[in-house]
């Protein structure tokens, strides 16, 4: 919290969001006005450090991937998953094939969960109810009042199957425990892959929904439309992004590839080349460090080509991405880009911002669709095959998947016993720290100019710029204010009625 | 300003719930209870929850005091400015519920206790191989740019719990806390129906250990040598303790069902020290002290030597309240 007695210089006003809302974690933005009335400078601050790189030190190694979760607990899987990766890099285990699929059908069911909250509790909230509508009802309970009970079921039907599907593989819903080095902690049973299919197959038809929704609800809005194209919120930086030997998007593995602002390939690496090509600066006002691509150097928060400044988003994946693995979503991957660019091959990339809420429901899709072809897999059930006992002596790894919110990098240094030295992470969201800053001025400049009236609703025009970035959670897709009858009863501890309240 | 809330009287109960040094997963796990959430809003309107809803702080301080019925907040308080929302929710609210292991036990960020805000400072900001940071600079408290100053919140020496800083009127464990068992605590809550208030009465678990609620097989066999689960298959079924993996079941408290332990992976002792216990690490050396196959006190010395982490596994979730010493 910003305190009375902080010193604004003499012809500035400064206007405070704090906290941020509807997002993952915290956040502060100071604007500053000057005499005016036009945008100074802006400011977003991170206010808050809790220096899980340190104190993973001293750690066994394979501790890490069920204590780096606790990093994000809305997209655990991530930490879990790319910690699980560095510590088969640093024991040099060899993973079997089931092992990989049963990783990698866990993490792009989650992407499913993960993505359909941030759509319809993040992003939808500002598109269904308006950006500038009532504060108290721009939240997922008023989208769903207003879409109604049947969509809203779909929703919580597709967060609950998720967390089901999790909790067969990692035993809890939230935070899952069963990455290990070399593996699983256990094979998946017929019965089990059965219902995961059901789940799969329901979630490939939610996602053709939730595109469909979309281009209803967002893209056939002539203002919307204008806003994404024309309104403030457009930066032309590199993109960043996970793919497979087909440079097609992979969440789960393969090498990262950086394109620059024309599409043309900056460079492609694997996970333990990582240090050659991101560095970190440190801000004084943040608590949160700001990557760059070494290569390009540190120009300041500024766009372009000759500019550090890149991004890891759903968009920057299909950026980098020559198509998507998945025919429905590589339909809707040709449309994006032809929508956006006017080249159906997805060459050109696509800087607008608020085009990454797109982006994310085609990676829905896609993301549906890998998960019902891999539980489709003959080998996924192998009875032996879900791990490796690790024998070799550990010493360094780097564990890299993609996060919702953009490229994870976990990075080991061990003893001979397998007790961490040094711990290196490079979180999703920390990727598009620089980019985040910029996008919050370039709203606040183009929304706030002397003679508007700064709005509750216009600073929520800013705080949309980040919302585009880090999908917060907004799990509260189970509040369904809807039609069907309610009764609560409030009883005391032997069962007797205290009170009880039904609605109408 | 969340324009219906504030001066409304339409019956309904006013919650809140706020996170601290935490990492939205309580926040997730609240919304776990399902489609009674639904029940819940019925009664209940949501008026601060940064997470899913634009209520800002200046809407909160703007509250009357004890505005709100229930709060609940999660995460530790490694933060000046944690603390200070603690203390104003604590003015704003009737019932305050410190919600999940970090609240309670300061949680896997206590892990850094035992670690200098300057050892921290210099991994995070000097030593990591992708730092380039010649300047030395560091995150500062105020920090002056042209058109005035920028604040941080001060970073606290370590991980403090919520009810370090202010009083407590029950406390829910777990990492994150059970869906069944947040939907137990509601209730309870709401109604009246637990004891005593303002003294961080533990709510939302059961009064015995993780292994009462295990269903694999003890044997009644000693541990002959403490082993690591990548280095061997365990066998289905059969308690993992026994096995020789470190499991935190004896010394945690039940409530959550055994659920990392259905993925055949130890439990890790996020709900805490047993009922009438504080100390979870001496609640485990003690267990363990019965478990081992050591004939002489020697070779239980040298089996308790080969535990490769003693704090971060008897205390992952508990520092805050071990009464063991911080870092200065």
């Amino acid at each position: 919290m910003t305190t009375a007695h902080t010193k604004t210089s003499e012809g500035y006003r400064r206007i405070s969001i704090d906290p941020v809302t509807r997002l993952e974690g915290h956040g502060k933005i100071d604007i500053f006005l000057d005499a005016e009335g036009n945008v100074a400078e802006c400011y977003f601050q991170v206010p808050e450090l809790r220096g899980f790189e340190k104190f993973c030190e001293g750690r066994p190694v394979e501790e890490l991937p069920r204590i780096t979760p606790r990093i994000c607990g809305v997209c655990p899987e991530a930490h879990h998953m790319a910690s699980a990766k560095a510590c088969d890099a640093v024991y040099g285990a060899e993973l079997p094939l089931t092992a990989k699929l049963l990783r990698e059908l866990q993490y792009n069911i989650f992407y499913v969960t993960d993505h359909t909250t941030h759509f319809y509790a993040l992003g939808g909230p500002d598109f269904v109810m308006g950006p500038k509508s009532d504060p108290a009802l721009r939240n997922i309970i008023g989208v769903i009042g207003k879409v109604g009970l049947q969509i809203g079921g779909e929703v919580i039907k597709c967060r609950s199957w998720g967390h089901e599907a999790a909790a067969i593989f990692g035993g809890k819903p939230v935070n899952p425990v069963n990455a290990i080095p070399g593996g699983v902690s256990k094979p998946l049973k017929a019965e089990e892959r059965s219902r995961l299919e059901e789940i799969c197959r329901f979630m490939v038809g939610f996602a053709q929904f939730t595109l469909q929704l979309l281009h209803d609800v967002v893209l056939s809005n002539k203002e919307y439309l204008d806003l994404i194209l024309n309104g403030p919120y457009c930066h032309r930086t590199y993109s960043m992004g996970l793919v497979d030997e087909k440079n097609r998007t992979n969440f789960y593995d393969g090498k990262v590839r950086v394109v620059d602002p024309d599409g043309k390939e900056l460079c492609k690496y694997s996970p333990s080349e990582y240090v050659q090509h991101i560095a970190e600066r440190v801000e004084p006002w943040s608590y949160l460090k700001v990557p760059y691509l070494k290569q390009v150097g540190w120009k300041g928060f500024v766009d372009g080509k000759e500019s550090g400044v890149y991004r890891a988003t759903p968009q920057s994946r299909l950026n980098v991405a020559d198509g998507l693995n998945s025919p429905l979503a590589q339909a809707a991957y040709e449309e994006y880009f032809e929508t956006l660019t006017g080249d159906r091959s997805g060459k050109k990339p696509v800087h607008h911002t608020l085009a990454i809420h797109w982006a994310r429901v085609i990676e829905l899709l896609n993301a549906a669709e890998r998960s019902l072809e891999l539980v489709r897999h003959p080998e996924i059930t192998h009875p032996e095959n879900y791990r490796v006992v690790c024998e070799k002596t550990p010493n360094e790894g780097v564990g890299i998947v993609e996060a919702p919110r953009g490229t994870l990098t976990h990075h080991y240094v061990t003893d001979e016993r397998g007790i961490v030295k040094k711990a290196n992470l490079i979180v999703g969201t920390t990727n598009n720290h620089a980019a985040i800053c910029m996008s919050i001025k370039q709203a606040a400049q183009g929304l706030i100019t002397k003679g508007v009236e700064v709005t509750e609703g216009v600073l929520n025009m800013v705080e949309m710029a980040f919302r585009a970035y880090d999908p917060c959670f907004g799990c509260a897709t189970h509040s369904l204010p809807g039609q069907m009858p309610l009764t609560v009863r409030v009883r005391d501890v032997d069962g007797t009625v205290l009170s009880e309240r039904s609605r109408d | 300003m969340g324009a219906n809330v504030q001066g409304q009287t339409n019956g309904k109960l006013k919650i809140g719930m706020y996170w601290a040094s935490s990492c939205g997963g309580c926040d997730i796990s609240l919304l776990e209870i399902g489609p009674r959430i639904l029940e819940l809003i019925q009664i209940a309107d949501v008026v601060l929850w940064p997470c899913v809803a634009d209520f800002k702080y200046r809407d909160v301080a703007d509250y009357p005091d004890g505005y709100m019925d229930v709060c609940f907040y999660n995460g530790g308080i490694r933060s000046s400015e944690q603390e200070e929302i603690a203390r104003l929710l604590r003015q704003k609210c009737k019932t305050l519920i410190g919600y999940g292991a970090c609240a309670v036990g300061g949680g896997i960020p206590a892990l850094a206790n035992f670690k200098s805000r300057a050892e921290i400072y210099d991994v995070v900001y000097h030593q990591n191989p992708t730092i380039d940071n010649r300047e030395r600079v560091e995150p500062e408290p105020l920090h002056e740019v042209p058109q005035g100053e920028l604040e941080l919140p001060e970073f606290y020496p370590a991980v403090l719990r919520l009810k370090d800083v202010v009083p407590v009127d029950y406390e829910i464990p777990g990492c994150p806390p059970q869906a069944d068992r947040v939907w137990e605590s509601i209730q309870a809550v709401v109604s009246g129906a637990v004891p005593s208030r303002n003294a961080a009465v533990r709510v939302g678990c059961f009064d015995k250990t993780v292994c009462d609620e295990c269903s694999r097989e003890k044997k009644l066999v000693k541990i002959k040598a403490f082993r690591r689960h990548h280095q061997f298959r365990p066998e289905p079924d059969w308690c993992l303790l026994e096995q020789g993996i470190l499991c935190m079941g004896p010394a945690t408290r039940s409530g959550c069902g055994a659920l990392c332990l259905k993925a055949d992976v130890a439990c890790e002792g996020c709900y805490g020290p047993p009922a009438n216990a504080e100390d979870q690490g001496t609640c485990m050396v003690g267990a363990l002290g019965a478990l081992l196959d050591a004939p002489t006190e020697d070779r239980a010395r040298e089996m308790v030597a080969e535990i490769a982490d003693p704090t971060g596994t008897f205390y992952r979730f508990s520092l805050s309240s071990s009464f063991m010493k911080l870092a200065k």
